[in-house]
């Protein structure tokens, strides 16, 4: 009976001596000096929009390397926190609520989707944490009076196509066809390509949808033609986006202009193409063009420091897709400096935030815009010999 | 002048719809060639595509293959993959029911799905087309030639798949394992050995699939489970182990897929899709080309 006792004791110790082991070894007490501030992160790292979502990843990890290396913020460690919605807005969801309830954030950058970010937004508005979603679509901050803690740094729907068509208008194209996969992403761009076609003065006469994991894009391709459309928009994704090149070169459709969405802004969608993507027109964000722009665009000097310290360090292109978590973690960093780590003060300085030169434009936030940019913070661009140019007007 | 027009629309769509179809068939051929032999439904036979997509690109990229050689490369690596699964997995489970067999084939295709994201990453890759020539206009119809090749391979391989099963010896040692293993062993047929390289057949069919539709559509780490589904559906449209039935069910699928996106709205395209599978086990499930007899006696 005494024996056992005693076996009890020591199993008692043992536990306890790893207990307090655990909490002398722990990362964040080990390190001396001040307790870091923290900012929880949402990818999606795998699944369907991996290819968005890890440039996010290395980008977000690489500029918390480089501030922790310069002492901090305000001498506070940046302690940068992860989660991966593998694609999911479900897995989204529970990752913020993670970030939020064990982890305690005062501020969230992510998630990478749309859809993600919608079913995340009221989560952030219930618990009162700031997040600043990396995704497009304008419902992420709109009607802004139920979306008072939820931020953007992706140029809304309405500015590409605005640029989009602003383009088209020039070029005295008013006739077009739209296709557009059928997932948040392309249902949003649908959505913005439909309502502000009057207002530019431009008739769509074909209207259609397929699958993210469509095989082959002819047929859509095939009734735009037949539509005698005199422009086709392609808004979606990954590999549909370099099927709609391919099947437009290959019915010999290159007469039509063929338009893609910002999210064709990656140079591997180029490659992947195999020369078919010559001619084809994007509105793209400045952060994919930095080499290209005039010295005197005010946007120059941060796009190359970003690219050049990006392709170092991965070997590897930046995209539109880092350049947000760029801004979403530089927000957030600058709202950390100036007021510290208190989620009400961290809203309000984001929304007061004028003037903030990002990779996507210069921000300028006010209670009735939670996303800060404009049409103009884009720039129209058409793929010559392989790569970006800026395109003709 | 319009109608001229109309006819080559119309063109377009079949034409994509029988690439589209062709594809489905030579997935659905995988299944069948299992399930012939063991009644088993190998639910990894659209990574085996995935994979032969794949290896074809890394023998042809990394090791500088010419295109055939990198081909015949990607095809005998897939089917050993197959081999192995059977080896290593299936025959270890053999004692238990052909339902939790098909499970375990589940948990196969998600392993060799995050094996391939491991080692290719997420990235979609391609192959060049099989011939050199790129699309040329016919009765102003656009045609890939690649689209040609994925035809004649898929034809090629129902008919030669259809002889080996019918006349040759091991094709019937084959199939009798599936009527009967206890039967055929009495009569000395090995079932393991026979099990074995019905796998790897397979296999190496969702590798060939996997390598012709590379130039079309790229291929990617998760693009195994769509396809493997579409492939399933043409093979339970077309009968369980009717090669002839899949070919034509596979290009039914196809080209509804096809009209229906060119004439209604392709959004619905896959819905049209599962109608028709839907509709076909209600009202034949044993399927367009199956013997309801012979699906009587099935254990699955």
């Amino acid at each position: 009976m005494k024996g056992k006792h005693r076996w009890v004791v020591s199993v008692v110790g043992v536990v306890a001596v790893l207990f307090w082991a655990a909490g002398i070894f722990h990362p964040v007490s080990a390190k001396a000096g001040k307790e870091p501030y923290k900012v929880g992160a949402v990818f999606a790292i795998t699944g369907t929009a991996s290819f968005l979502g890890e440039p996010e990843k290395k980008t977000a990890e690489m500029i918390a390397e480089e501030i922790n290396a310069q002492g901090g913020i305000n001498g506070h460690p940046l302690q940068l926190i992860i989660y991966d919605d593998e694609s999911d807005a479900t897995k989204s969801t529970l990752a913020v609520k993670k970030l939020i309830k064990t982890d305690q954030v005062p501020v969230i950058i992510g998630p990478t989707q749309s859809d993600a970010s919608l079913a995340v937004a009221p989560i952030a508005e219930e618990a009162q944490v700031p997040l600043i979603s990396c995704a497009a679509s304008y419902k992420i901050v709109e009607p802004v009076s139920e979306r008072r803690w939820v931020f953007k740094v992706a140029g809304s729907d309405k500015h590409v196509v605005g640029k989009m068509y602003d383009y088209m208008k020039a070029k005295g194209m008013t006739k077009i066809g739209i296709m557009t996969a059928s997932t948040g992403f392309g249902a949003s761009g649908r959505e913005e390509l439909l309502r502000l076609a009057p207002e530019y003065g431009i008739t769509v006469l074909a209207d259609e949808r397929y699958g993210p994991k469509d095989t082959d894009l002819t047929a859509q391709l095939t009734k735009m033609r037949e539509a005698k459309v005199e422009a086709i928009v392609n808004w979606s994704v990954g590999p549909t986006q370099v099927l709609a090149v391919k099947g437009w070169r290959d019915l010999k459709m290159d007469n039509i202009p063929l338009f893609q969405s910002h999210g064709f802004g990656n140079r591997k969608n180029i490659e992947l193409a195999g020369g078919a993507a010559e001619g084809v027109l994007l509105p793209l964000a400045r952060v994919n063009v930095g080499p290209l722009l005039p010295d005197t665009q005010p946007q120059k000097k941060v796009i190359m420091a970003y690219t050049q310290a990006y392709e170092k360090k991965y070997n590897e292109p930046v995209s539109s897709f880092g350049g947000h978590a760029w801004d979403s973690l530089h927000l957030a960093v600058a709202a950390l400096k100036a007021v510290g780590p208190d989620p009400a003060k961290i809203r309000d300085f984001l929304e007061n935030t004028k003037g903030f030169v990002g990779q996507h434009g210069i921000f300028n936030f006010s209670p009735q815009d939670h996303n800060g940019l404009s049409k103009d913070d884009l720039e129209m661009v058409v793929v010559k010999n392989g790569d970006w140019a800026l395109a003709p007007w | 002048m319009t109608d001229i027009f109309y006819g080559a629309a119309w063109l377009q769509y079949a034409l994509s719809g029988l690439t589209i179809g062709a594809i489905y068939a030579l997935v659905a051929l995988g299944y069948n060639i299992i399930y012939n032999v063991t009644e088993i439904i190998n639910f990894a036979q659209g990574e085996f595509v995935m994979l032969g997509g794949l290896f074809g690109v890394f023998y042809y990229q990394t090791f500088g293959l010419p295109l055939g050689a990198a081909v015949l490369c990607a095809v005998a690596t897939v089917g050993l993959v197959g081999l192995l699964l059977e080896r290593y997995i299936i025959r270890r489970a053999r004692h238990v029911t052909v339902l939790s067999m098909i499970i375990v084939t589940i948990a196969f295709s998600i392993l060799l799905k995050g094996g391939a994201m491991l080692a290719w990453g997420k990235d979609p890759y391609r192959l060049p087309a099989f011939s050199r020539t790129g699309a040329f206009l016919w009765q102003g119809v656009a045609v890939q030639p690649q689209a040609l090749w994925v035809l004649g391979i898929s034809a090629v391989v129902v008919g030669v798949l259809t002889v080996f099963f019918r006349t040759s010896f091991y094709g019937k040692a084959m199939l009798a394992c599936a009527d009967n293993a206890d039967a055929a062993r009495l009569v000395g047929i090995p079932v393991r050995t026979m099990v074995l390289l019905s796998f790897g057949l397979s296999a190496a069919v969702g590798a060939v699939a996997g390598v012709a539709i590379c130039p079309i559509t790229l291929m990617e780490y998760d693009r195994g489970a769509l396809l493997g589904l579409k492939g399933f559906g043409a093979a339970v449209l077309g009968g369980l182990g009717q090669f002839y039935g899949a070919l034509v069910a596979g290009i039914v699928l196809g080209l509804a897929e096809s009209l229906c996106a060119g004439y209604i709205s392709s959004g619905y395209k896959d819905a049209v899709a599962l109608v028709l599978l839907m509709l076909a086990l209600f009202f034949k499930p044993e399927g367009l080309f199956g013997s309801k007899e012979a699906a009587g006696l099935k254990r699955f």
